[in-house]
C-alpha cells in the first residue's frame, strides 16, 4: 500500500508549489468561516478553487476541501453552500467535522468521498464506526493523542482509512472542543474558524528588547530577546500559576510534530495517508516541507532508510517532538 | 493563530549597508517598482481586502532609511523615508534586507523568521498578515518582476544579493 502525502495549500500559489513538490493530495477552503483556517487574506474563492481543482487533477493529484468548521444555528447556508460548491467544482472529497454537514453530504452528495476532519475529535474505534455507519465516511484524520501502537489497533477494528498528521502544529486539546480563544476574544476557533483572530493580536516591543505578547486585554506570553517565538495562541502561552516561581508555559510549550523517524512504524500500521500541517504557511514552507516529506516516503516504500533534511528552523519555537505518537510521556 | 511576528532587535543596526542615498534619486524608482508589480499582479489587492488603505513601514535594517508602503490600487504609495522623519504607520516591519528580500522572493517563510526573532511587527498584525499572505500568493518572483524592469544589470544586480543572502543563510 501506498500512503498519500496530504499537503496544506492556503492560497493558489501554495496548491501549486504542493502539487509541483510531490503532494498526492492538497487540501484547502474557502475564504469564510466554513473551514479552521480562516485567517485574513488566505483562502480560496469558488474561482481560484476551480483553477487548482483543475491544476492538482491535470498532475495526478487530488484536491480535498476542509468544510471542518461547526456551523451555529441559522448560518447552515454557508456550510451548505461549501459543499455544494465544492462538489459542483468536482473537488476529490470534503472534509467535514459537523455531524449536520456529514449527512448532507451523505444525502445530498452521495458519490462524493467524505473525509472526517481532526476536529471531529474521533479516535475510538467505536466513534470511529458510527461516522462510518451513519454517514459512509471513507476516511478518518486521527487526533494527535494516540500512540503508534493505539493507531495499529484501531485500524484493525474500523473499515476505513486511515490519515495522521506527520508534520506541523502540535495540538493536544480535545480537537474541535477547545474554547480557549472563545474565551478570550468572543471568536470561536471551532465555529469561526480561526484561533488568536490576528486582529486581536499584539506584539509590543518593551524597552529591554523583550516582546509581549496579547491576545485582547490578555498578555500571553513575553519573550526575551534571544528567546524562540511561537504562535500567540493561548494554549501556548507562559502564566503565573501558584504552583510555580516563574511563568511556565501551562498546557503546552512552542513545539511542532515532526514525525520523520516515525514514517516506517506508521505505514507498517496501516496508515493510508500522512498530512502536513500549515495551511497558514508560506510557499517556502510548503516547497520544503512537501519536498522533503515526498523524498523520505518514497525511500521508506523502496525499503531504504529515509533521508531527513533538518526542518527544525521551520518548526514553532524551533523545537519538534514526536508528541503522543511515540508515547503519552511527551511532557 | 495568526503567523508572524517579532525580530531580534540586534539585528544589524541601520546604515550598515548603504551609505546614505539622495532619497530623491530613489523616489521614482520606488514609484516605477511599485506600479510595476500592482500591473503584474493586480489579484494581489483582494487579498489585501479592508487593509489596502493601511500604512506600512518596512524597515530593513541595514538600510539607512525606512519604506513606506500603502498598497491602495487607486493611490499606490512606495516611497523611501528618512530614519528621522519616519511617518506615522499602521504596521512597522523590521528584519535584515536579505530576509526580506527571501520573503518578497518567495525563498523565505515569515512564521520561520517570526519564530527565530529575525521578523519584528508592530501594530496592525491583521494588516501585515494581509501583506504577507497576497504576498506569497504572487507566483514566481516579484524580486524577478522588479529586476527585470531595470534589464540586464537589474538582474545581475539580483543575482549578486541571492548570491549574498544564501551565504548569509548558510552562516547564520
Ligand atoms: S488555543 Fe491552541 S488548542 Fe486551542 S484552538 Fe487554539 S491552537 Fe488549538
Amino acid at each position: 500500500m501506498r500512503p498519500e502525502l496530504i499537503c496544506p495549500a492556503g492560497t493558489p500559489a501554495a496548491l501549486r508549489t504542493a502539487v509541483d513538490a510531490g503532494a498526492d493530495a492538497v487540501y484547502c477552503g474557502f475564504k469564510n468561516a466554513t473551514n479552521a483556517r480562516n485567517f485574513p487574506g488566505l483562502n480560496f474563492t469558488p474561482e481560484e478553487l476551480a483553477q487548482g481543482v483543475q491544476y492538482a487533477h491535470a498532475r495526478g493529484a487530488k484536491v480535498l476541501l476542509a468544510v471542518n468548521s461547526f456551523p451555529t444555528a441559522g448560518r447552515f447556508d454557508l456550510w451548505r453552500d461549501a459543499v455544494d460548491t465544492g462538489a459542483r467544482l468536482g473537488v476529490d472529497a470534503v472534509i467535514v467535522a459537523d455531524i449536520g454537514v456529514a449527512a448532507y453530504v451523505a444525502e445530498r452528495h452521495p458519490g462524493l468521498r467524505l473525509h472526517l476532519s481532526v476536529q471531529a475529535a474521533a479516535s475510538s474505534p467505536e466513534a470511529i464506526r458510527y461516522y462510518v455507519r451513519e454517514f459512509g465516511v471513507r476516511r478518518v484524520v486521527l487526533p494527535r493523542i494516540l500512540t503508534v501502537a493505539e493507531i495499529r489497533q484501531v485500524k484493525k477494528e474500523i473499515p476505513c482509512e486511515i490519515e495522521t498528521f506527520i508534520f506541523g502544529n502540535h495540538g493536544l486539546m480535545v480537537e474541535g472542543r477547545c474554547s480557549l480563544t472563545n474565551y478570550v476574544t468572543g471568536l470561536s476557533t471551532n465555529m469561526d474558524g480561526v484561533c488568536s483572530p490576528a486582529a486581536q493580536v499584539h506584539y509590543d516591543k518593551e524597552p529591554d528588547g523583550c516582546v509581549a505578547t496579547r491576545l485582547g486585554d490578555f498578555t500571553i506570553d513575553r519573550f526575551g530577546p534571544d528567546e524562540q517565538a511561537g504562535y500567540p495562541t493561548i494554549c501556548k502561552g507562559r502564566y503565573h500559576v501558584p504552583a510555580r516561581d516563574d511563568a511556565y508555559y501551562a498546557f503546552e510549550e512552542p513545539v511542532s510534530l515532526n514525525l520523520a523517524e516515525l514514517l516506517p512504524q506508521l505505514i507498517e500500521a496501516g496508515v493510508e495517508a500522512f498530512k502536513i500541517e500549515g495551511r497558514q504557511r508560506s510557499r517556502a514552507y510548503v516547497r520544503q516541507v512537501v519536498g522533503n516529506f515526498r523524498k523520505a516516503v518514497d525511500q521508506v516504500l523502496a525499503g531504504e532508510a529515509p533521508e531527513l533534511a533538518d526542518l527544525v528552523a521551520l518548526t514553532e519555537g524551533q523545537k519538534q517532538t514526536v508528541g503522543a505518537f511515540g508515547s503519552k510521556k511527551w511532557r | 493563530m495568526t503567523g508572524l511576528a517579532q525580530a531580534k532587535s540586534g539585528a544589524a543596526g541601520a546604515g550598515r549597508f548603504l551609505p546614505p542615498p539622495p532619497l530623491f534619486l530613489l523616489q521614482p524608482i520606488l514609484r516605477r517598482v511599485v506600479r510595476r508589480v500592482a500591473q503584474l499582479h493586480p489579484n494581489l489587492f483582494d487579498r489585501l481586502g479592508p487593509h489596502c488603505n493601511a500604512r506600512f513601514v518596512i524597515d530593513a535594517a541595514e538600510l539607512p532609511f525606512v519604506l513606506l508602503l500603502v498598497p491602495d490600487p487607486e493611490n499606490l504609495i512606495f516611497r523611501a523615508v528618512s530614519r528621522r522623519g519616519e511617518p506615522e504607520s499602521d504596521a512597522r516591519i523590521r528584519g535584515r534586507f536579505f530576509d526580506l528580500l527571501g520573503l518578497v522572493d518567495g525563498a523565505e517563510d515569515g512564521d520561520a523568521l517570526f519564530f527565530s526573532r529575525e521578523l519584528e511587527i508592530t501594530g496592525n498584525t491583521e494588516a501585515v498578515v494581509c501583506l504577507r499572505n497576497a504576498l506569497d500568493d504572487v507566483e514566481g518572483s516579484i524580486a524577478e518582476d522588479v529586476a527585470g524592469l531595470f534589464g540586464a544589470p537589474g538582474r545581475a544586480i539580483l543575482a549578486a544579493l541571492r548570491r549574498a543572502g544564501n551565504r548569509r543563510g548558510k552562516s547564520r
